[in-house]
């Protein structure tokens, strides 16, 4: 893809991207750990624990073990032989949604637990927007025999029934979120109001890279088995190559970061995809919310703005503070679709592929339709596209929405 | 008492030094800027009962550190139009004769630059400045600004600080040091928390800064408890929700006689 207009790796300054923060949490001028005073000592032992864990074989051994044997790992990687045909493009899918509880986020919320257990605490909170974060933590919670509350916007909760029924089933309490414009961020408000006053008991279970350090790069480091995996099986297809654009959906940014962590260092070229209603990339300035410097939808005063979107998971006016430093230096670039765009994507993608997405990942589905037809992606381009989630928490909205 | 060290002291740390070492307990409401359209009648009100300093919310859409009886009024104030400028330049009319802080959150200042946020703060006649989600490890360069701009950032300690870091708290505090009365969001609790009294003589043996208590002290006979142990006490959701309920300036202003005939007594 020697013409494309997607900017690629090379040249990249590599080594930096994506490592290990420093002690301040930063990723360039984003990042960082705003939180009340309450919380700071929590976060400062979460940063140690997570490191320590993460430096110790036998957590690694547990938590892959739980990886493989309870949740499917590995994902396989699907060629779209279909798809690729109508687009003239090679489409590589990474398929999260046959993880086990039909997501990614179960990748995240296995090691939190584990963490949390190791660091002795009995109680998840978790906040969720579609509900796939807070039925992986629920799930996580009921395996390993913790408590767990999930926080919810009311408009989330009626939109997303299902889920809510799943997480109840799963012996999770959900608790609806009345404040604000009732999705997720103003989920993670409560969530973080929670913690504040059970911070000695419980463990925040955040569901993306987001939020104060160390959650950006601790829940990166946590998703990048979805990217390291994606490469070495994309070598395999592509006959040792990465593939020309690799791109997913961002909500917070969680599947996108974990996708990119596996191929930040190579040549191929970065790609995340917002909604449009949510873009706090396209429409954000720099700000500091949910304990985090990054970019948000926000007003001149400062004061947040509400995001619109079909998809709940992606109903959020900001964006993880890694995203922000990549889109900064250049590494990745970030583009909008629209609903419309992301409906159209969502029946496309099941009639040529027997796939029903989330409308999450149906995001990047759609930026690829567009992208393959407007010359953006040039005809003959491999592209790998994460497939965040399963659509089955999905079908009755469209449907509705159909009718 | 001894001195203030070697900062500069500035207008909300000296009338809180001056009235503690004169013997005085010290008590400080917090009302909500724009709250309603007689809001600053009840800052008038607060100052004519006996208040010692008085705290002004500036409403922010996502306030992290505050429970439903402040959410409500923040969203009440933000519907009706309440912004940043419009409660200063209120303020900047007010002609009370206490000290004002204001209490928001810190995407507030920092969204029109640290150095123009401190500024338009002490134009206004803005003593100090409480920012509950920038804890002093963020804090640097709004603390830098703020101190040139002659504006006292009041640092909060919390029952999890350890003693360290409430040590290193208690000396960039400026203004008053103020004691988390518990682990939790502010509103109203029926009894005092264990930790508030604990809390509260931690802040004291570290710094000489008129140690305040706030969050979940909810009537005067639990002001009058902490301040057996605290030089006083800050009083922001047992305030609001009764001008919630429509007690207006005079309510406001027997609610502070009541606190403050509690601690006096
Ligand atoms: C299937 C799926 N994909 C993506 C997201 C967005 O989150 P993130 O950007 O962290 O991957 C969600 C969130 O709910 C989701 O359920």
């Amino acid at each position: 893809m020697s013409d494309a207009s997607v900017p690629t790796g090379a040249g990249a300054p590599r080594a930096r991207l994506m490592g290990v923060p420093g002690p301040d949490g930063r990723f360039g001028e984003f990042g960082g750990r705003f939180v009340p005073e309450s919380l700071v000592p929590a976060c400062v032992e979460l940063s140690s624990a997570f490191d320590e864990a993460w430096g110790d074989p036998s957590f690694h051994e547990e938590l892959d073990g739980l990886l493989t044997t309870y949740a499917g790992r590995p994902t396989p990687v699907t060629e779209c032989r279909r798809l690729s045909e109508q687009l003239g493009v090679r489409v590589l899918m990474k398929r999260e949604d046959l993880a086990h509880t039909g997501s990614h986020k179960i990748n995240n919320v296995l090691g939190q637990a584990l963490l949390a257990r190791r660091m002795g605490k009995q109680r998840l909170v978790a906040e969720t927007g579609a509900g796939q974060h807070g039925v992986a933590s629920a799930t996580a919670a009921a395996l390993l025999g913790l408590r767990c509350v999930v926080y919810m916007g009311e408009v989330d909760v009626a939109r997303q029934e299902l889920n809510v029924f799943r997480m109840r089933l799963l012996g999770a309490e959900v608790r609806p979120v009345s404040s604000g414009s009732r999705t997720l961020k103003d989920a993670v408000n409560e969530a973080l109001r929670d913690w504040v006053a059970t911070v000695e008991t419980t463990h925040y279970c955040i569901g993306s890279v987001m939020g104060p350090h160390p959650y950006p790069y601790m829940v990166r480091e946590l998703q990048r088995v979805v990217g390291d995996e994606a490469r070495e099986q994309c070598r395999e297809v592509l006959g040792g190559a990465d593939p020309d654009v690799v791109v997913a959906c961002i909500g917070g940014g969680s599947n996108a970061a974990g996708t990119f962590a596996g191929f930040v260092d190579t040549r191929s070229a970065l790609v995340g995809v917002e909604a449009a209603g949510g873009a706090a990339l396209g429409s954000g300035v720099p700000g500091v919310v949910h304990g985090m410097r990054s970019m948000f939808l926000q007003d001149e005063d400062g004061q947040i703005l509400e995001a619109h979107s079909i998809s709940a998971g992606l109903d959020y006016p900001g964006i993880g503070p890694e995203h922000a430093q990549l889109a900064a230096v250049g590494r990745a670039t970030y583009h909008s679709v629209g609903d419309d765009e992301v409906l159209d994507a969502f029946r496309t993608l099941a009639a040529t592929e027997g796939i029903i997405p989330a409308l999450e990942p149906a995001h990047a589905v759609a930026w690829l339709l567009r992208a393959a037809r407007t010359g953006e992606v040039p005809p003959g381009s491999t592209v790998l596209l994460t497939m965040s989630g399963r659509g089955d928490k999905d079908v009755a909205q469209v449907m509705e929405m159909q009718s | 008492m001894t001195g203030p060290g070697t900062h500069q002291v500035g207008a909300l740390e000296a009338r809180l030094r001056e009235r503690r070492d004169a013997g005085s307990k010290l008590v400080v409401p917090y009302l909500t800027g724009g709250l309603d359209g007689e809001w600053i009648d009840t800052l008038r009100a607060l100052a004519a009962a006996g208040a010692d300093a008085i705290e002004v919310g500036i409403p922010f859409s996502d306030p992290v550190m505050d429970g439903p009886t402040i959410q409500e009024a923040s969203e009440r104030a933000l519907r009706s139009g309440t912004t940043r400028h419009s409660i200063l330049d209120a303020l900047r009319g007010a002609d009370v004769d206490v000290p004002i802080a204001v209490m928001t959150y810190y995407n507030l200042v920092a969204r029109a630059g640290h150095r123009r946020s401190a500024s338009e703060l002490a134009a206004a006649g803005v003593a100090g400045a409480i920012l509950p989600d920038l804890p002093l490890d963020e804090a640097g360069p709004w603390l830098a600004a703020a101190d040139e701009a002659g504006v006292a950032t009041v640092l909060l300690a919390a029952p999890t600080t350890p003693d360290d870091r409430l040590a290193a708290i208690g000396a960039r505090s400026r203004g008053f040091l103020y004691a988390v009365g518990l682990l939790g969001v502010t509103g109203e609790r029926r009894e005092l928390a264990a930790s508030a009294r604990a809390i509260a003589a931690r802040c004291m043996a570290v710094t000489d800064l008129p140690v305040l208590v706030g969050v979940g002290v909810s009537n005067a006979a639990q002001a009058r408890e902490l301040c057996e142990v605290a030089d006083g006490v800050v009083v922001g959701s047992a305030l609001v929700r009764r001008l919630l309920d429509g007690a207006g300036p005079k309510g406001a202003g027997e609610f502070l006689a009541e606190l403050r005939a509690a601690v006096d007594g």
